[in-house]
This record gives structure tokens, sequence and C-alpha cells, in this order.
């Protein structure tokens, strides 16, 4: 493998090495073997009986995950605020909250909200709230968005600190309150910082909603969990890697497009 | 006072059991970081290849494993492999052979972080200027010691910052592993809430050593860096 590293100083052969042949070669026969095994499970009635189950787990973690982003970023702009605020209390506060959650497993964050507040539920039903913790979805939700707000709240407020500080010394030169400085200068600039981050933080939750399956909502993995055991058949994880790898390379490729849209004032010209 | 009672180390706490766990989860955790790094390091070489086959290749290992969810590749390779080797134990030796969910762990987070870490040490090898390679290759070292001598020790500074969030990224997918019966961290705190009725207690013991752990690794990673970065920034 090191023999093909760019390291020498030649123009680049043009005839494909052994191990490359061999390595594409791996890779035609996997990914034959997947198209076959794809097909497999395809046929006849396992199509009508299974595949409408798995498409409708595919919406749900769509609805699953763009709930969960929402919530996640109004949750992250006052932890944002927090952790750009001079006041020492509430940074503290903020900086807590996003190493919590940033420092455990999600896994283990989702259990402990839906599983703990099974525990509480006399009291949740006292002020009213367990309609909601009594559905996984729900939890799933909560979860996630406490989750990534804090990813979120990291990407917002990493990326206000990027914008160079004579952008805001100007606009207070020239008179401007704070709100428009923020609004009008600071944030446009600073939402193209974070546009790249942002468009990961969208595929890494995508990834990670599949952990809702784990609590029995039923996503995309939960369908495709029930179909396996139903039918004790592989090839159904297949099919639902192919949903998610399809699903998360379309968002990679719009949140490139996005970016070279809305940086197009930025590009050097040739 | 009795929650804690609950983490004692006696016959009536949990405190062995989730030992038991932790170690469990650090091994897997240890174990796996260098299959990620020297498997990550060789898909970023072949992804920086001029032969396109090799650049292919590595990147369509990337594409799929960074694009599948953590958990779906553990299942493909728990059940890919129980399928698989059953399939051909009984072929050989008559019998269906277990799957070990500790390898089929280490295996399926060695793919995910490999395909990471290949991220990282792609995008360090273009922070090393040519001039680097050309230095090396004029005072005569071979194209490996060139790598070994010149270029590895500057990439790892480089390549730090992304491999440290590789790391604590593994260590929280571990906890994935406790849903094919491994018995790390979180699936001993499940078989304890299972036992105690007290999941938000044990759940936010879990949680606090997974934080724990994430803290312990910054202050490592913290020491590595200024390691690594000896020769850069004098203080």
């Amino acid at each position: 493998m090191t023999t093909g590293a760019t390291v020498t100083l030649q123009p680049p052969t043009p005839r494909p090495s052994v191990a490359g042949v061999i390595l594409i070669g791996i890779w035609a026969v996997v990914l034959l073997g997947l198209i076959l095994a794809l097909a497999s499970s395809v046929s006849g009635d396992r199509l009508d009986r299974y595949g409408w189950l798995i498409v409708r787990g595919f919406f749900t973690t769509i609805r699953l995950v763009a709930a969960s982003l929402i919530v996640g970023a109004a949750i992250s702009v006052p932890v944002a605020a927090g952790r750009l605020s001079r006041n020492r209390v509430a940074g503290v506060l903020a900086y807590a909250y996003s190493y919590f959650f940033r420092g455990t497993p999600l896994i283990a964050q989702t259990f402990l909200i839906y599983y703990g507040a099974g525990q509480f539920a006399l009291e949740l039903r006292g002020i009213g709230l367990w309609w909601f913790f009594r559905d996984a979805y729900n939890c799933a939700i909560l979860a996630f968005a406490l989750n990534t707000a804090a990813y979120q709240s990291e990407i917002l407020s990493g990326a206000i600190r990027a914008v160079p500080a004579g952008q805001r010394e100007a606009a207070h030169a020239l008179g401007l309150h704070a709100f428009p400085i923020l609004w009008r200068i600071v944030l446009p600039q600073a939402l193209i910082i974070a546009l790249r981050p942002y468009g990961n933080e969208v595929v890494l939750m995508i990834k990670a909603s599949a952990i809702a399956s784990i609590i029995t909502v039923l996503d995309l993995m939960g369908q495709t969990r029930y179909v396996f055991s139903q039918t004790y058949d592989i090839s159904f994880y297949l099919w639902a890697a192919v949903f998610y790898l399809v699903l998360v390379e379309a968002l990679r490729r719009a949140s490139n497009a996005l970016e070279r849209r809305i940086t197009r004032h930025l590009a050097r010209a040739k | 006072m009795d929650s804690l009672a609950l983490l004692s180390f006696g016959p009536n706490g949990w405190g062995n059991q989730l030992a038991g766990g932790v170690a469990v989860t650090v091994a897997l955790s240890l174990a796996t970081l260098p299959v990620g790094l020297v498997a990550g390091f060789f898909v970023a070489l072949g992804k920086q290849s001029a032969d396109p086959l090799i650049k292919l290749s590595a990147e369509i290992y990337t594409t799929i494993f960074r694009g599948l969810p953590e958990l779906l590749t553990l299942f493909l390779v728990y059940y890919g492999a129980q399928f698989g080797f059953s399939a051909l134990s009984k072929l050989i030796l008559g019998y269906a052979v277990e799957i070990n969910p500790f390898l089929a762990g280490m295996v399926a987070l060695g793919l995910v972080s490999s395909s990471y870490a290949s991220e990282t040490f792609l995008s360090a090898f273009r922070g090393i200027p040519f001039g680097q390679y050309e230095g090396a290759y004029a005072v005569g070292l071979s194209r490996y010691l060139t790598l070994r001598l010149v270029i590895v020790p500057q990439l790892l500074r480089l390549a730090l910052p992304g491999l440290s969030n590789m790391w604590l990224n593994l260590m929280k997918d571990t906890a994935l592993v406790s849903v094919i019966t491994l018995n790390d961290l979180l699936r001993i705190t499940t078989v304890a809430v299972g036992a105690t009725k007290q999941p938000f207690f044990f759940y936010t013991v879990a949680c606090l050593i997974y934080l724990l752990f994430s803290m312990l690794s910054s202050i490592g990673i913290w020491r590595i860096d200024a390691w690594a970065s000896r020769g850069v920034k004098p203080r």
C-alpha cells in the first residue's frame, strides 16, 4: 500500500498497479455480493410484507432527526449565549451542559431519559407530563435534542468567536446597537463559518438516530430489526444500510453545494 | 444514603460488577484504538495515492463506514459474521462457531474509527509542505525513512486534534456494544437497573463514569500534545 503514496516526484503512472487492481477487485466482489443479497430479499411477497415497513421507518427516521435538530437548535441558542457570556456563572453552566452531553454516550443519555423517567412515573403524572415521557419516540427526541444542542452550541459559539473583532468594533463605531450588530454583521458571517460543521452535525444526528431503535422506536433501524427478527434474513440490514448511505450522501452533497453557493462572493477570482 | 450502598463493593452492592463493566469498556476502547489508527493511516495513504484504483478503493471504504450508523455497522459485522462463520464452520467443523461480541465490536468500531482517522491523517498529510519530502530525498533518505523520520513526527502533531476526537468518539461508541450482549459498563448498568429498579440513579452513575473517562482522556491528550509539539512551540 505504501508504494502508492504520492511522495514521488514523478508524474502519476498511467498504468494501474497490481495492488490497485486487487483492491478494486475486492470491492467489486463485495458490491456484487451486496447487490445479489439485496435482490434476494425483494422477491415475491417479502416486498409487500416488509418493504413498506422499512420505507415507513425511513420516514420516521427523517421526522425524528428533523424534530431533534430543530428543538436542539432552539436549546443551543441560550447555551451558546452562556458560552460567550462574560458572566462567570452563565459560562460555567453552559460549559458544564455542553461538556456533559458531549462527554457521555448518546445511548446512555437516551436510557437515562427513557428508563429514568419511568422511575418517576407517579411524579410525572402528578405534574401532567407523563403522556410525554410514556412515549419512547418523545424520549428519543428529547435525548437527541439535548445532545445535539450541546454540539450545536459549540458550533455556534465557535463561529461567532471566529468573526474578527474588527467587524464588531467597526459596527460599534458607526453607532449600531448591539442587536443590529449581532443580526446584520456578526451572525451572517458566523453562519458561513458554521455551515460545514452544521452539515456534519446533521449527518451525525442521522447516524446517531439509529439508537432510538433500542428504546423500541420503529425508525428505519427499528423496523429493520423487527423485520430481521421475523425473517432472520440479514439482507434487510443491507437495505437499511443503503437507505442510510443514500440519505447521508445526498445531505453531504447538498450541504457542499449550499456552501459553494453562499460563499461564492468569497471565492477568489481566477 | 441507601443509593450509595448500591454502589458498594460488597455482596449487596453493584461495585464489583460495575468495575468489571468498566474494565470491558476500557479494554475494548484500548484494543480498538491501534486497529483504527493503523488501518486509518493506510487508508489515508491510499487516498492520496497516484493510482486511481487504490484511491477509489480507499474512498469507497470511508464513504461507507462514515455514512453508516455505528449501530448498523455493528449489527452487520456481528450478524454477518455469525451467519458467515456458522455456515463455514458447519461445513468444515460440523458445528457452528459462536462469534465473540468483543471481537465483533472491535472489528465494527475499528472500521468506523479507521475511516475517521483516515480523514484526519489525510488533512495532516496535506498540512506538511512538499519541501519536507524534497529535503529528505535530497539528503538521501529512502522513501521509508523519509516517512518514518521526517513525515510521521510532523503528521502526529498535525493529526492529534482529530485523532483525540476519534478516541473520544470511539470510547463513547463502545457503549453500543452492550446491544450485542457484551458485558460492558452500559450493559452491566442495565442489568443493575433490572435488579434494583433504580434506572435514574444507575444510568446517571454510568454517564458520570463515561464523563470521567472523557476528562482523563483530555488530560492524557493534553500531555501527548505537549510532547508532540515540543519542537514547535517554544515556551
